[in-house]
């Protein structure tokens, strides 16, 4: 009998651990988590991005909610919403009223939209036991206005927090999560080089795997897991692709079905860069762990994060700014806009991007989807004939 | 009292004052580029009309402009040229409306070209549309934005900090982009004496607003309140034109409470009250009077509304405070009734569902607008077992023609008069 007990996990290991919490709508992990240890506490949030550090440093669990995707039968939660809305509230409020997020503790709805928004209000009224907090953001970047009020905020996400764990969260726990969060940020950054330098070996259909999997997971437990799919990656041969290299923009909050990056993989794309999975790579570089917590967190969330719909944009000139650096930096050459229906966000956004796009002579297709999306025949085709064109025109 | 004829359509005297004064401000806007009057782009929710005027700035309202698109069947060519050039058809139809009017030209009622802004004052209060709205304007214009960002009330009570940062932002990025591109220099005073007047026109605009509790209510709070009780509010609060504008609105109501009248209606005096109604969400533009008369024709009465607050909540108390000139814009600002959490929504329909002794709740569902609209099943349900009274649901469109079906929303309205009668009999016979 061999001894696996310090072998290598290999890439088809990880992913098939990253695919059962994916598919896992009673977030067993987290449960799990939470029973291990009398006085645990799990907190909830939904895109696009929260200071989990905060979460963190409370002891608590952060569990990212990203909607029931296309294995959920929404029933109640339909009942809720208009047809002209999407669909990731109802799926989410499906998810509480099933019971399926009984274990939750706390509910944090970021300034994303209006739909989030309203969601927090009615998380109020629907789940009253639970501690519910909308997580307002500044849309001013100055340090003195935005950041200030923003330091305000985290304070006050800090007290609910601790009043919710009966525990004081305090400077030093705080550096100590964010020390931890930056090794998270720092390994995800590597995995999406590595996926742009070596798109064959590492193809977006298991990286979203992997990145939803921190959705769920410790940090620390998601640490190491993206350690060990780096260097299986690395190990491991794959064949090489003719594929175009091309970026996902506009699905940050509703996710796609797992079957739609696929298709667009078998398509003929290598996705380079993708907006799937914010919260781990809102902020874009590390953040200070010297002096003020709080501060270095709002610092970092005014001039190091990630340019996104959800966010104002001070001049025109920012506007796709990030996405053409991106287009660069990954060597990318087309843009594919795949936003959720109904998403005000991505699809106002979109004209501005699309023009700065033409601008620059960078190809690109959009198209909408929803996260139960089942037919993805059109999909496929069009991303294949979008993937030809860059092949054979460009 | 005073009553015309016009086009077909009975008006009291405030309602051709106030087209007086609409015309004249859209005159002022389209002659701007001869008279070297500046022009500010703003929204109606939290808008900053007493600073504006600070600045001899005139005040120009996209969504104003939509509207009235809609209501002369302009809009639905532009929504879809606007949808032609790229915009999803998911998204609000008044940006859609705004966009392609100005591929249009930006025709004002008056059959001028609108002259483009000198400002894009975007006051980011109660909707997350208006933020991508203001980034599509600049895109196209060119021109400097100011941007105020009002934080959402999330917690249902505005905090030091909420007000500091809308002060701070007022003081450090709002005023200064003002006086930068009107050369006017900012007076804290001439804010005051403006203030001043908003809040002798407040108390008489809820004067007028709060007469629907009268049985039967001399107004109709929805589509009375939209068409001729609040619109002067908006463009001209802080003048002493809409000080003048309220008073003689509320010698008018005066007058119709004396004579127990019930309210105007474009085809004259609206004759029995049968029934009494709080309807929350904006109305369909494009439709206006046909949705007007499916409700006076079977003698519905709005008598409180929640659209009519997306400008203040006034109702409630506040008052612009001339002793407290930035707090008391920020605290407007983060008043408006769509800057106000789920609950606080809730509490205020619950309110005025029993204050103005209403038959139930109605819901106009708007498709463009997720701001109001997400959430309003679950309002309409708690507003039931809240006030044991019906509530009903109806969906339409602001200023899209496409998402007004008449004959459905007349049959649900019909079915909805319906069990308000029933609920009675079974009142009546317990």
């Amino acid at each position: 009998m061999n001894d696996n007990s310090t072998a290598q996990p290999s890439t088809a290991e990880i992913i098939e651990r990253c695919q059962a919490l994916y598919e896992d709508l009673e977030f067993t992990a987290a449960r799990e988590w939470k029973d291990a240890e009398a006085g645990r506490k799990v907190v909830g949030y939904m895109p696009v991005y929260v200071p989990c550090e905060i979460i963190h440093a409370a002891g608590m669990l952060p569990l990212g909610i990203l909607g029931g995707g296309d294995q959920l039968e929404v029933i109640h939660g339909d009942a809720y919403y208009q047809s002209y809305i999407c669909r990731i509230p109802r799926s989410t409020i499906e998810l509480g009223i099933a019971g399926r997020l009984d274990f939750v503790d706390g509910m944090l709805f970021p300034s994303i939209c209006d739909v989030i928004r309203n969601l927090s209000g009615m998380w109020q009224i629907m789940f009253p036991d639970t501690y519910t907090r909308y997580f307002d953001v500044p849309q001013n970047y100055q340090d003195d206005v935005g950041g200030e009020y923003y330091v305000h905020e985290l304070r006050e996400l800090r007290d609910g927090l601790a009043t919710l764990g009966g525990c004081e969260i305090s400077d030093d726990a705080l550096r100590e999560s964010i020390a931890v969060y930056n090794e998270n940020r720092g390994l995800v950054r590597q995995v999406y080089e590595f996926r742009s330098e070596h798109p064959e070996q590492a193809p977006t259909s298991e990286v979203y795997l992997l990145m939803r999997a921190g959705m769920v997971l410790p940090v620390e437990e998601h640490n190491q897991m993206l350690r060990d799919y780096l260097d299986a990656a690395r190990r491991e041969e794959r064949p090489l692709r003719d594929n175009c290299r091309i970026i996902i923009n506009g699905s940050f909050c509703e996710q796609p079905p797992l079957n739609l990056i696929k298709s667009i993989e078998m398509a003929g794309c290598h996705i380079v860069d993708d907006d799937y999975m914010l919260v781990n790579r809102w902020l874009l570089e590390d953040v200070s762990v010297d002096g003020d917590p709080l501060q270095n967190l709002a610092t970092a969330f005014l001039h190091q994060s990630a340019d996104t719909a959800a966010k104002y944009c001070a001049s025109d000139e920012e506007v796709g700014k990030q996405l053409l650096e991106s287009v660069k930096h990954f060597d990318a050459e087309g843009v594919i806009f795949a936003a959720a229906s109904f998403c005000d966000p991505a699809l106002l956004e979109r004209p501005m991007l699309v023009d700065k796009l033409t601008e620059q002579d960078v190809p690109y297709i959009a198209f909408k989807y929803a996260e139960n999306s089942g037919q993805m025949q059109p999909i496929r085709e069009q991303a294949g004939t979008f993937a030809d064109s860059i092949k054979l025109w460009s | 009292m005073s009553q015309k004829q016009t086009e077909n359509v009975v008006k009291e005297s405030s309602m051709l004052k106030q087209k007086a004064m609409i015309a004249e401000n859209f005159d002022n806007l389209t002659s701007a580029p001869e008279t070297g009057r500046k022009v500010a782009a703003t929204f109606v929710p939290g808008n900053l009309n007493e600073l504006i005027m600070c600045f001899d700035m005139l005040n120009n309202l996209p969504e104003i402009n939509a509207i009235n698109n809609g209501m002369r069947k302009k809009s639905g060519m532009m929504v879809m040229q606007a949808e032609k050039m790229g915009h999803s058809e998911d998204v609000c139809t008044y940006v859609k409306a705004d966009i392609g009017s100005m591929s249009k030209g930006s025709i004002a009622p008056n059959g001028k070209p609108m002259p483009p802004p000198n400002l894009l004052l975007l006051s980011y209060t109660g909707c997350f549309t208006f933020m991508k709205w203001f980034e599509l304007l600049r895109h196209e214009y060119g021109c400097e934005t100011a941007m105020l960002h009002v934080p959402y009330q999330g917690d249902g009570v505005i905090t030091d900090n909420m007000r500091d940062y809308v002060v701070k932002q007022l003081k450090e990025n709002v005023i200064p982009a003002m006086e930068r591109v009107s050369g006017v220099k900012f007076d804290i005073d001439r804010l005051r004496e403006n203030l001043r007047r908003s809040a002798k026109a407040e108390d008489d605009f809820v004067w007028v607003m709060e007469s629907a509790k009268n049985i039967p209510s001399p107004i109709d709070a929805y589509f009375g309140g939209v068409y001729y009780i609040g619109p002067i509010f908006t463009a001209f609060r802080g003048t002493e034109q809409a000080v003048n504008y309220y008073r003689t609105l509320r010698a008018e109501i005066e007058d119709r409470l004396a004579a127990g009248q019930g309210p105007i209606t474009p085809e004259g005096d609206m004759k029995e009250e049968k029934y009494r109604l709080v309807v929350e969400g904006p109305p369909n533009w494009t439709s206006f009077r046909e949705f007007w008369k499916m409700f006076y024709d079977e003698g519905a009465v709005v008598v409180a509304s929640t659209y009519t607050k997306v400008g203040g909540v006034y109702d409630l108390g506040f008052r612009h405070d001339p002793d407290r000139p930035l707090e008391t814009l920020a605290e407007y600002c983060l008043g408006c009734y769509t800057n106000r959490n789920l609950s606080q929504r809730a509490d205020l329909l619950e309110k005025y569902v029993n204050e103005y002794q209403a038959d139930g709740l109605l819901i106009n569902s708007i498709k463009s607008c997720n701001s109001f609209s997400a959430g309003q099943l679950l309002l309409m349900r708690e507003i039931e077992n809240r006030t044991g009274r019906p509530g009903a649901f109806i969906e339409t469109d602001l200023v899209d023609p496409r998402y007004f079906s008449a004959a459905n929303v007349k049959n649900r309205l019909e079915s909805y008069f319906q069990m308000i009668e029933q609920k009675r009999a079974t009142a009546a016979a317990a």
